[in-house]
């Protein structure tokens, strides 16, 4: 008879004179019982933690404004400069690290409209009285400007072309100026034929590089073209919008915040539908960015939130705001694309974390893996309800959470009211128009 | 000669499994002829992983080239392909694996396993199994019950008259000792070495390592028989007046109260595969319960006579029950269909069912070991002629069969004491070190009960099937869609009330019966009056085409339906 028995030596458990203990696996499934739900209950902590930890809010930079800040850019060749302009004229520089001011001066006697920087470091601002040229790294606080322009109306919107040496500008009066700086010569002008509304916004297209965008003020968006000097497209939207934004990665694709309270991103090959709508604000969108990664948008609003959105979802992914933050007039992303930066009618510009729960700092490979391990669990079994609400869940203020169920009733009145008309008229006949059409009201080529 | 047949009737028999076709040229064409070549190694790989699935697999797969979404048919493939890999590695892990199981094999014949004694064993094992065996003589204070702890380091016994003692059973050390002073009915330890709730008299007691009274459970009256549930941290009693009880050790709340309603249970083990409680009853059968639903899950009628005692594997695939019918049956609990049924010379007091599937049964004065009753690898569960080791026979009657997670040991607490004896091959040989360590340290021991906590399972996730938590709910998705439907096409009411009537008697009626009580006369109840009228009229003509067929004499005869 042959015998033979289990026995473990436990000196190979621990070798002798080490205080590690071996963790030997054994990943047969039986002995692993309840293995979905303990997972389950896993992803249910993971979810938990996530939200337990999400603190958006960094800080302010420094004082901020005396008046509210109604133009902000980044430096796209450094992670740390950022530039404001307020309500009173005032334009300063701001380094990120230390959330210090480094630089200001008194730019213009009425509110900075556009701010952009330049490829070489200088700063552009311009306002109701003109376009200004400063260099805010050599030269000293209210020092006097490198250069003015000042002929061509009131001018709303800056942008600063991705490597060559030129600016666009919009004007009240229905053109874009773009101006090569290093031949100082009268500005190349582009315009819809016949055009006179106020342009509120242009941009320049970051890869395809002589598009320029703009939205105007009788609600169209226009796009042109700087090599052939000639517009392209012009779509008119049902409201106004506010800002226009290229995908730094999508050449082709483009976001539009909107005053109906939606992002509208289209493709600029066919504008005959959204791409996507992103709905969720209360107030009207004042201003949208795409991040550096072209992956997410952050937008801020009249309704004194910012919202950061995944740029193929409907729902925004998150919700900031504070008790103080008025209504947010420009938002940015910094070029890392950790952070984000509100400007707001209070004054302030806040630093807050892109990624709420997510902690800057070097951790251990432990940590991290734990994180990974959470994100993926959470990501995993994020169809569940449990899971899917604590993961949606945020606080939102009082009033925009009340005008939020205000405008869901009111929006459904108005459909249901269509369909009744449809029940009893010709109108049943037609198709019903999808709603990424709904927006557009007529094209023009 | 004879190889050249053997071959030639090889060949006869590959041809003929391959049926041929006879073509309008009168060729045959074989249906079904392999035509791709595919190399050993392809081979070799495609036998790995279907070795892999089988072990490691968690079910079948998804069709992926069935999805028409060509966005989700990516990411399902990506997903399947991930599923597919990790099966494949831990295969590869297998090679690990440091320890093998035990066994006795005859080498003749003429040998047979039932006949080794414990004797013949301790001579052939190592002098640190060896030692394992040990005889502990407790003679005034018994039967006693005993139960090892998850990981198989401590012992539990408790004497009927009131003696409890814990001991690392490895190193001979007494943890405690306590004498109660009253009937002792079970003992149980809680999730690890540290807690441990003994059913006393009236009520349940929980101590602590040290033997301190920690709480008493005053809820839990009369309890004879407990069980711990160890993910759920749930204390589940059943008294002797067939309440069975949930209580949460980690909160302290107590869970469910379920009443059982058949009468005083004689017995109680849980499924460690999905935690739900399986009680024995008076009358033979076996009831199911979860602390989510107020009746049993399920009923089954196990046995002609109480149902003394019940195990079952750690799979939960199959349990066996030992009646007072002198009957011992394996079921299969997936389909609760009865596997094969044993017979025990007196009736069975103690079943338990190691990790490897051997089952010990204590009888009377004696315990069997059997081998085999049943083995997930098979698909016709044989009946085994003979057992696998005995042991017992002088004079000690059985109360409890244990065996020891992990180890080739069996417990049998009896009316003079405890014997802890040798049975090869019935220990797990590989144990998972973060799921339950044998070999833990008292840091580990402390971390893996936080952990635990952490990772505590709500008692609303108890069901007959574990998985169904990550399960889609497909049905209110349907209905969310069709809510969303504008443009669908209006529902036919009479197609409706048609599919509901198919195969029915006096649906129509009933439908109108309810509607007369709503008093609203709408399109759908005017629909259905016609249709209830017309159906009525066919069935008039019908009756009366009876009564002309039988004639004036027998019409009243005919039947109406």
């Amino acid at each position: 008879m042959k015998i033979k028995a289990l026995s473990r030596s436990i000196t190979a458990q621990q070798a002798p004179g080490s205080d590690v203990q071996r963790a030997p696996r054994n990943l047969a499934p039986e002995i692993h019982p309840f293995e979905r739900a303990r997972e389950y209950q896993r992803a249910l902590n993971a979810v938990k933690l996530e939200r337990m930890f999400a603190k958006p809010f960094l800080s302010q930079l420094g004082n901020g404004h005396v008046q509210g800040v109604y133009s902000m850019c980044k430096n796209p060749s450094s992670l740390s400069a950022v530039a404001s302009g307020s309500g009173d004229g005032v334009v300063k520089v701001w380094d990120l690290t230390s959330r210090e001011e480094t630089w200001r001066t008194a730019a213009h006697n009425n509110i900075v409209k556009g701010l952009t920087f330049t490829n070489d470091n200088k700063l552009l601002s311009c306002g109701t009285d003109g376009i200004k040229l400063w260099d805010p790294y050599n030269s000293s606080n209210d020092s006097t400007p490198l250069a003015t322009w000042q002929e061509g109306g009131p001018y709303t919107s800056l942008s600063f072309h991705r490597n060559g040496n030129s600016f666009a500008a919009s004007s009240g009066a229905g053109c874009i100026s773009v101006w090569d700086l290093e031949h100082s010569t009268a500005p190349q002008r582009i315009q819809w034929p016949n055009f006179t509304d106020t342009i509120t916004d242009v941009c320049f297209n970051q890869v395809e590089t002589s598009v320029v965008g703009s939205v105007a003020t009788d609600r169209s968006v226009m796009l042109f073209d700087l090599r052939t000097n000639m517009p392209v497209v012009k779509t008119v939207l049902k409201f106004a919008a506010n800002r226009i934004v290229f995908n730094p990665m999508e050449a082709m694709n483009l976001a539009v915040a909107s005053e109906d309270h939606n992002i509208y991103i289209f493709d600029a090959r066919n504008f005959d539908k959204a791409q996507n709508i992103q709905k969720g604000h209360v107030a009207a969108v004042m201003d949208v960015e795409f991040s550096p990664t072209g992956e997410e948008l952050v937008s801020g609003s009249y309704d004194r939130t910012i919202r950061i959105w995944r740029r193929d979802q409907g729902q925004s992914r998150d919700i900031y705001h504070t008790k103080r933050m008025q209504r947010v007039f420009r938002t940015c992303w910094t070029m890392d694309s950790k952070y984000l930066l509100s400007g707001s009618d209070d004054g302030n510009i806040r630093l807050w974390r892109a990624n709420a729960s997510e902690r800057s700092g070097v951790k251990s490979s432990k940590q991290r893996q734990a994180l990974e391990y959470n994100q993926a669990l959470a990501e995993r079994y994020s169809h569940l309800p449990e899971i899917r609400r604590i993961r949606r869940h945020r606080h939102v203020p009082k009033v925009v959470k009340k005008a939020g169920e205000i405008k869901r009733e009111e929006l459904a009145a108005i459909k249901r009211r269509e369909e009744n008309e449809r029940k009893h008229s010709a109108k049943k006949f037609e198709k019903r128009k999808g709603e990424r059409e709904k927006a557009i009201l007529a094209k023009e080529q | 000669m004879e190889t050249a047949e053997k071959v030639e009737t090889a060949i006869s028999r590959v041809d003929a499994a391959l049926p041929r076709v006879e073509q309008p040229n009168r060729a045959l064409a074989i249906k079904g002829a392999r035509t791709e070549f595919r190399s050993k190694a392809e081979i070799e790989q495609a036998r790995r992983l279907k070795q892999a699935q089988k072990a490691y697999g968690r079910g079948r797969g998804i069709d992926v080239k069935s999805v028409k979404d060509k966005k989700l048919r990516r990411n399902l493939g990506n997903l399947e392909n991930k599923y597919k890999t990790a099966a494949l590695k831990a295969k590869e892990a297998e090679i690990l694996l440091e320890n093998t199981s035990g066994f006795i094999e005859p080498e003749t014949e003429l040998e047979r396993t039932y006949r080794v004694r414990q004797d013949d064993v301790e001579k052939d094992v190592g002098i640190d199994v060896a030692q394992k065996k040990f005889e502990l003589k407790l003679e005034n204070l018994g039967p006693y019950v005993c139960e090892y702890t998850r990981n198989g380091r401590d012992l539990l016994l408790a004497g009927r008259k009131g003696h409890v003692a814990t001991m690392d059973w490895r190193d001979g050390k007494l943890g405690c000792e306590l004498q109660l002073g009253e009937t002792i009915r079970d003992a149980r330890w809680l999730h690890n070495n540290q807690y441990f709730a003994v059913a006393q008299k009236k009520y349940v007691y929980i101590y602590d390592a040290n033997g301190v009274e920690l709480h008493c459970l005053k809820k839990h009256v009369e309890v004879s028989h407990m069980e711990f549930l160890p993910y759920h941290f749930l204390l589940a009693t059943l008294g002797i007046n067939g309440h069975l009880k949930y209580q949460d050790t980690s909160t302290g709340q107590l869970v469910a109260e379920l009443p059982t309603k058949l009468g005083t249970p004689v017995s109680l083990t849980q499924n460690p595969f999905n935690a739900v409680l399986h009680v024995g009853h008076q009358n033979g059968t076996v009831s199911l319960w979860s602390p989510n639903v107020g009746e049993p899950l399920v009923k089954l009628l196990a046995h002609r006579g109480p149902v003394r005692s019940l195990a079952v594997d750690r799979e939960g695939r199959y349990m066996v029950s030992a009646g007072q019918d002198n009957k011992m049956a394996v079921w299969d609990i997936r389909m609760f269909k009865e596997v094969n049924n044993y017979f025990t010379r007196s009736p069975a007091s103690s079943v338990a069912i190691s990790d490897t599937g051997l089952t010990a049964v204590g009888w009377g004065t004696r315990t069997t070991v059997w081998k085999g009753l049943f083995s997930k690898d098979r698909a016709v569960q044989e009946k085994v002629q003979s057992p696998y080791m005995t042991w017992g026979g002088d004079g000690k009657a059985i109360e409890r069969v244990r065996w020891c997670p992990f180890e080739d040991i069996l417990g049998i607490g009896h009316t003079e004491g405890f014997s802890s004896i040798i049975i090869p091959g019935a220990g797990e040989a590989n144990f998972d070190a973060l799921e339950v360590n044998p070999l833990e340290t008292k840091k580990q021991r402390q971390e893996g009960e936080v952990k635990a906590l952490l990772n505590k399972l709500q008692p609303e996730m108890i069901a007959l099937d574990p998985n169904f938590i990550g399960k889609l709910d497909l049905r209110s998705d349907e209905q969310k869609r069709a809510d969303r439907d504008l443009d669908k096409p209006a529902v036919d009411i009479a197609e409706e009330i048609r599919n509901r009537a198919r195969g029915k008697n006096g649906v129509l009626k009933k439908y109108l019966r309810k509607q007369a009580r709503k008093n609203i006369i709408d399109e759908k109840r005017l629909k259905v009056e016609e249709m209830l009228k017309q159906q009525q009229e066919r069935r008039e003509e019908k009756h009366k085409e009876k009564q002309a067929e039988l004639g004036p004499t027998l019409s009243r005869f005919a039947r109406k339906d």
